[in-house]
């Protein structure tokens, strides 16, 4: 990958922010209100003018449109726009990297990627209501039973854990790991609200293999961060967050119907991560904290083999909590919580807590953090991946 | 088959053929017992679920080939909480995902006939049991699966 074509270096997050994180259903204000709140808080952060922005990066169907967003922010001009196509949040670290991609090419100056989303006022995704015929990939499915999320994903993580012997337990630290950050994260909607080990065995099934812990949950809320060039970033603040790779994809057939993708027992990351490092010009072992999109844990599992953090071989005995947990974990995951139990903001608050451990800014917080890993959608069929770094990561 | 001896019970959506026609040949087969799956008249690549065109020699000679209605259980999950209505006391239930290995490995997925708790896994060999709903607005036939020996 030449140098002349990447937007490693040259692209820098300037401003995070997120609105209130709620329960779903439990939110005051409206979707579109709750954007605005984040897109303002991360405008504040940055410590930029709203009407600076000038484009704007979204994915998963976002119902907030660029032009709207435009006229509520006072945008002078609306210069871009893009959507990411891909079920799920597999778009979320795509997003950050539309929005890189569009600054390096010189579309745009001044870039939000956002997710908004209220599940109490647009619907639940753990439920799937109609009873009127359906067709299409839908028909080799639903009638069957496997309408959810849930149901989608965990024959995969079933055929993983067979293939190659790795243990439920690898799950079960993964969730207690993001409950136990959470803990510490006032933003977090499980804050105050600790898992034990007892609790999470005790848990009700959703669908084996998936136990109640092992999945993300449904909230209202919102997220947003402004990216601007590197040359800008370095003028607006001290501690600029360089975009050092971001990358996207979906391995062969990864779209085939009702579970015919062509390998599998897959996260869809092998080639992402691949990828990923090389635009990075980094490794695995180069990266000191890893935020890893939870839809289910067992998609965290897949996405953490397939970038390399360990290997189906030594999963057993490289994913336990005490290798998860921040400070002092070999191996710090999810340190906002995540997905699971900071919000299901569709894998953009996993982008944030990125930002924030190479600011030296969260809750839980990895002592001289200078590269952090944000991964989203384990198993949907365009997955993206994200690497971020100081100046000193940036060489 | 009376509606007693399905596997789910009713209410949830009934699959219909696409309205471009692209599977309407399989779903007429299910309802003779028989099971068809896509086969490439140029190349002999097997493929599923159905597409317009052959994803091994992106011809768009496609055919349709009856298989033995025998696979092999390639994946399983076992839902117990209920995501429609009509499921409210329908978990645990099992959900498979079976291979056809003298269909190129395609893969079909179908409900566990019988005890939702019954002993199985991964490489056990299965048939299908064609499953009707003749009392549907529509009637139609899904496949399901039953465990072999």
């Amino acid at each position: 990958m030449g140098n002349d074509l990447t937007v490693r270096g040259r692209v820098a997050v300037v401003g995070v922010g997120e609105s209130t994180y709620y329960k779903r259903g439990q939110s005051p204000d409206p979707e579109f209100v709750l954007l605005l709140k984040a897109i303002l808080a991360a405008c504040a952060d940055a410590g930029i003018a709203p009407s600076q922005i000038d484009g704007f990066c979204s994915y998963s169907n976002d119902r907030n449109d660029p032009p709207r967003l435009a006229a509520a922010l006072g945008l002078r001009e609306l210069r871009f726009s893009n959507m990411q196509w891909t079920s799920g949040g597999g778009g979320a670290a795509g997003a950050v990297g539309n929005a890189a991609a569009a600054i390096v090419a010189g579309n745009a100056e001044c870039v939000v990627a956002f997710r908004s989303l209220a599940q109490g006022q647009f619907g639940r995704f753990g439920q799937g209501g109609g009873s009127r015929p359906i067709s299409g990939e839908y028909a080799y499915q639903i009638p069957y039973g496997k309408i959810s999320p849930a149901q989608s994903y965990a024959m995969r993580t079933t055929r993983v854990l067979w293939e190659h012997g790795i243990s439920r337990d690898t799950m079960k630290a993964i969730a207690l790991a993001a409950y136990h950050h959470a803990q510490n994260n006032p933003r977090a909607v499980m804050y105050g609200r600790p898992l034990t080990p007892e609790a999470y065995d005790e848990s009700r099934w959703i669908v084996e293999p998936y136990r109640l812990f092992d999945c993300c949950q449904e909230n209202d809320g919102a997220a947003a961060v402004v990216l601007m060039s590197a040359e800008r970033a370095r003028e607006l603040r001290v501690d600029p967050v360089y975009v050092l790779g971001a990358q996207q994809g979906g391995p062969r057939r990864s779209g085939a119907w009702a579970d015919n993708n062509t390998d599998y027992a897959t996260s869809s990351f092998k080639h992402v991560a691949e990828r990923l490092f090389a635009q990075a010009q980094l490794g695995p072992a180069d990266v000191d904290v890893v935020q890893s999109y939870e839809n289910f844990t067992g998609g965290v599992l897949m996405s953490l083999i397939e970038h390399g953090f360990c290997t189906y071989e030594n999963a057993n005995e490289v994913l336990t909590f005490d290798n998860l947990v921040a400070p002092k974990g070999r191996l710090p995951l999810n340190t906002s919580g995540g997905n699971l139990a900071e919000c299901y903001m569709h894998g953009l608050g996993l982008v944030i807590e990125a930002v924030r451990q190479i600011r030296g800014e969260s809750s839980n917080q990895v002592p001289g953090a200078k590269v952090a890993l944000a991964s989203a959608g384990p198993m949907v069929p365009v997955v993206s991946s994200l690497i971020v770094g100081n100046g000193e990561a940036l060489g | 088959m009376t509606e007693r001896n399905h596997v789910l019970p009713p209410g949830l959506p009934a699959p219909a053929p696409m309205r471009d026609g692209l599977d309407a040949p399989f779903w007429a087969a299910t309802r003779r017992h028989e099971l068809v799956v896509q086969r490439c008249n140029g190349c002999g690549g097997w493929q599923w679920g159905p597409e317009w065109n052959c994803h091994h020699c992106l011809g768009f000679d496609i055919g349709w080939t009856e298989v033995e209605a025998t696979g092999v259980i390639y994946s399983w999950e076992r839902p117990w909480y209920p995501v429609h209505r009509a499921l409210a006391e329908a978990g645990p239930y099992v959900v498979l995902l079976v291979e056809l290995p003298h269909a190129g490995g395609v893969r079909m997925v179908g409900n566990l006939v019988g005890d939702p708790l019954q002993p199985f896994q991964i490489g056990d060999r299965v048939r299908a049991v064609f499953e009707d709903h003749d009392d549907a607005d529509t009637p139609f036939t899904l496949v399901q699966w039953e465990r072999m020996g």
